[in-house]
């Protein structure tokens, strides 16, 4: 295989110069066209903007420790939440693995030099702190207080002055972040197409590539919607023109229909690329070829289609016709079956495995759980008889933070884990790494799952006051909060705290095969010397642990028996 | 302090059942069961696939072995695990369907009651055109109500019926339910509706029987029969009116005139009044009227303006009442 001879050349002569020291000051970061710095800089913006939001979490939770006032009024509580909502949604969790360890990671993944268009890919970053710069408006105004659904009438009747300035502000800011997500999902599915290298087949390819590659189509298709929806908004709000607002003539469950079209689509923004880490380190730590390769392939792109017919679930309750309710939970169970034939296969992916426990594949392993219990809780709420009595309370609060937190943000500290020594050439703590792990994972259970009980319980979203008998579990969750909030702390502390302390990081700490782990820990600027070329890349017989320099290098082919990649 | 207070009502909701309220409707125990299915179906997969990866985790846990090989695909095992749970879901969607279809189609002959609301109180009016805050209804016959909205989104959602249904302005929404067991429950409101979200509530009294409730809402609906035998004074009538009407959820009436979303009532009238467009006006009779009907016309200055109208829901007697009211409120 001609790939063997240059990672061994990489080994010998690291380059001199890797992207993060090939130039340097404040323009060399603001005007470049590197991929891997654009994803440098988005993993900054959105870390930020998961840290915002969870600030805006931890005050909704310290305030609900009581059933009436603890810390603020009715209007602080309700901006709490939705900013917690609007911020961690659009500001982290849609642009958090594609655009932030995506961008890193694509196109070294791929084999490529970059992305198909640096520019653009550029444009989108700033496009993203303009929409954040949108939210912040909105935040300083301290006005918005609608729910980050934005439902109309509510949020298109204009109340007074600041309040309406407030809403716009950040009706705007996601549209102008929907933009930048158009841009960077383009930019994927052109990458994808014309810049594998040769025999890097369609089969060929990672899966997380296959999850970023779904992801980017829904994100092109889904989005618009969302921008036409919040432009349609801002004129009901700003010119009085009637389309939502019934005082006007408009249909507030039409707006439903709208910013679900898009919002249920964005759900699996959010999972799929997530999913697309987890067989990657899955595969990796377990020393196994992914199991099942084509159904985990074909299941993200089932997902991303069907995903597109399900958003009248969040109507169930809304008046629409009960025709379309029950055509849309039929649709919504199909979604089920792909969601779990990936969770099948990843457990048989680590069937006779060599399985090391190193922090990412913990977070693996936590998002495993979590996200099965996030998925089973789904069906409750497919089930029209039952999600009736669930639709608008916490077992919907808790269902989706399974799947979005126990989901998204596992896989996105999972695979920061993951890529960190090739982003930074710096290793982490494990001990301190695994530490922070257990604690997330611990804190994110007391936090949500006493929510299902809160939820079926009778206990609705949003409440900022709520009657006594529901103050213990409340009491939990909080303490759970607390307890999360100090895990991701830490998880953040020990990855940072490498930079100073780390020892450097090989080329292939892991024994990855995919193509990112055959260029230096960091890349070169052009990541690749020579165009690689590609195998099979779960085929973990091409790397073998070397005890001397504590890393994995490539092994001869004369010593590969050839099984592990059988098929 | 916090433990012990927060305890006891934990070990009163964990001595009944975990996921739900009391039953007290006709659908709430078939509601229950196939929650209780979809339940132990999750519980079987979940200790499955957690047994699975803990199993594996013990087994394969890397040792000296740092290589490893096994199966990289099984069409059999994989078409297996599509298709079983496929079935299982068709079978929780039918069901699903089944007991949807049950809560959304009254009976012929339901007892209608009409549901009003508003940010942020509800208003129920039964066929004899009374109407107040509270809803009740006889048992062990079917009750449908048909809901409007005044200004915003809103739901109406009673957990120990397993009901709920959006409020939605510029159209009619339906719910209907057969309360089984006499008592109050609570109702809440379940879709965001602005400051007080979490305020929109109402109790459901379900009486003993049919003539309990007949007897209670001939009573109830005798507004002013107990002014006009002298049993009550108009403004006795108009602090229960207030109180039904939910005027409370936005104006105080205690001495300490506390902030609400709109003006205190306390000592108010007589007062001058500054308004948002920077006239002012005297606080009498003729002002209180306008503002009942038409409240957006004399908008207090530091007060929003969020006052729904109440121009066709008060009766003239009725807003005299509050006008009486509100002058002993000093």
């Amino acid at each position: 295989m001609a790939t063997v001879a240059e990672p061994m050349l990489a080994h010998k002569h690291e380059p001199e110069e890797n992207y993060l020291t090939c130039s340097s000051g404040f323009l060399s970061w603001a005007m470049t066209l590197d991929h891997k710095r654009i994803g440098v800089m988005y993993l900054f913006a959105v870390t930020a903007s998961m840290l915002l939001g969870g600030v805006f979490a931890l005050l909704v939770r310290i305030e609900l420790l009581t059933p009436d006032k603890t810390l603020m009024d009715h209007n602080t509580y309700n901006h709490m939440f939705t900013l917690h909502g609007a911020v961690m949604v659009f500001l982290f969790i849609i642009p958090s693995i594609p655009a932030a360890l995506g961008n890193f990671i694509l196109p070294v993944m791929l084999g490529a030099k970059d992305v198909a268009f640096p520019r653009l890919n550029l444009a989108s970053f700033y496009l993203w702190v303009a929409g954040a710069i949108f939210f912040l408006m909105a935040i300083a105004m301290g006005s918005l207080d609608t729910g980050w659904t934005f439902y109309t009438p509510y949020s298109s009747s204009v109340i007074s002055g600041s309040q309406a300035g407030g809403i716009v502000a950040a009706v705007f800011g996601a549209f102008i972040l929907g933009f930048s997500s158009i841009f960077t999902g383009l930019n994927f599915i052109v990458t994808v197409h014309t810049l594998r290298p040769p025999g890097m087949t369609w089969f060929r390819m990672p899966l997380f590539l296959w999850a970023l590659y779904a992801t980017s189509v829904i994100q092109l298709l889904a989005t618009p919607v969302l921008g036409i929806t919040l432009l349609l908004l801002i004129l009901e709000r700003t010119l009085g023109i009637g389309v939502f607002d019934p005082a006007l003539g408009g249909d507030p469950v039409l707006f439903q229909h709208f910013f679900w079209f898009y919002s249920h689509p964005a759900v699996y923004i959010m999972i799929l690329p997530a999913m697309g880490i987890i067989s990657e380190l899955i595969a990796t730590f377990s020393r196994r070829h992914i199991f099942g390769y084509r159904f985990i392939a074909y299941s993200s792109i089932a997902i991303a289609l069907l995903g597109f017919l399900v958003w009248g679930h969040h109507m169930f309750t809304s008046g629409q016709s009960p025709l379309a309710t029950v055509i849309f939970s039929a649709l919504t169970f199909t979604v089920s079956i792909p969601s779990a034939i990936k969770v099948f296969n990843w457990l048989a992916t680590m069937y006779k495995g060599s399985i090391s426990l190193a922090t990412p594949m913990l977070y693996a392993q936590s998002f495993i759980f979590l996200f099965t219990i996030g998925g089973l809780t789904g069906l409750f709420l497919g089930t029209l008889a039952v999600d009736i009595h669930l639709h608008d309370t916490y077992f919907v609060v808790a269902h989706f933070h399974y799947v979005m937190m126990g989901g998204t943000l596992i896989a996105f500290l999972g695979g920061m884990y993951y890529w960190w020594p090739k982003i930074t050439g710096k290793m982490y703590n494990e001990l301190w790494g695994a530490i922070g792990c257990l604690m997330v994972f611990v804190g994110f259970n007391l936090t949500f799952f006493p929510q299902f009980m809160l939820g079926s319980q009778g206990m609705p979203r949003r409440y900022y006051t709520y009657l006594p008998h529901f103050q213990g579990y409340h009491v939990i969750s909080t303490i759970g909060a607390l307890v999360l909030g100090t895990g991701i702390g830490v998880a953040l502390a020990t990855l940072l705290w490498s930079l100073w302390t780390g020892r450097k990081a090989p080329a292939n700490p892991w024994g990855g095969v995919t193509l990112e782990w055959t260029c230096s820990s960091p890349p070169p600027l052009a990541n690749f010397e020579k165009t690689p070329t590609v195998g099979d890349p779960y085929d973990m017989e091409q790397v073998k642990w070397d005890a001397k320099t504590e890393s994995w290098i490539p092994r001869p082919v004369s010593e590969r028996t050839g099984n592990s990649a059988s098929h | 302090m916090l433990p012990i207070q927060t305890a006891l009502p934990l070990c009163e909701m964990l001595a009944g059942d975990v996921f739900f309220p009391q039953q007290a409707s006709t659908i709430a125990p078939g509601v229950d069961k196939l929650f209780y299915f979809i339940f132990w179906v999750c519980v079987f997969f979940f200790v499955l696939v957690v047994g699975f990866m803990t199993a594996f985790l013990l087994k394969y846990r890397r040792k000296e072995n740092f290589d490893a090989s096994g199966p990289t695909h099984n069409t059999l095992l994989e078409a297996t695990w599509s298709v079983l749970p496929f079935f299982i879901v068709c079978y929780m969607f039918y069901e699903g369907v089944i007991g949807y279809m049950d809560l959304r189609s009254a009976p012929e002959s339901a007892y209608e009651i009409k549901v009003r609301a508003k940010k942020w109180a509800w208003e129920f009016t039964y066929p004899n055109g009374y109407s107040t805050n509270e809803l009740h209804v006889p048992p062990n016959s079917p009750v449908s109500l048909l809901m409007q909205s005044d200004d915003v989104l809103h739901s109406l959602f009673i957990p120990a019926f397993r009901v709920k249904m959006d409020v939605v302005p510029g159209r009619y929404t339906k719910l209907w339910f057969d309360a089984t067991v006499p008592g109050k429950y609570d109702l809440e409101c379940t879709e965001y509706c602005g400051e007080k979200h979490s305020e929109m509530l109402a109790i459901v009294t379900v009486h003993n029987d049919r003539s309990e409730f007949d007897a209670w809402l001939a009573k109830a609906s005798d507004v002013f029969g107990p002014v006009d035998r002298g049993e009550k004074t108009l403004a006795q009538v108009g602090s229960e009116l207030a109180l039904r009407k939910g005027c409370g959820q936005c104006h105080s009436i205690d001495p300490q005139k506390s902030k609400k979303t709109g003006p205190a009532w306390w000592g108010i009238f007589g007062e001058d009044h500054q308004f948002v467009d920077g006239t002012s006006a005297k606080v009498d009779e003729n002002y209180i009227r306008e503002s009942v009907l038409k409240p957006t016309a004399k908008v207090v200055k530091g007060y929003g303006g969020n006052m729904p109208s109440f121009a066709g829901q008060l009766k003239d007697r009725e807003i005299d009442a509050l006008i009486e009211y509100i002058k002993t409120l000093k």
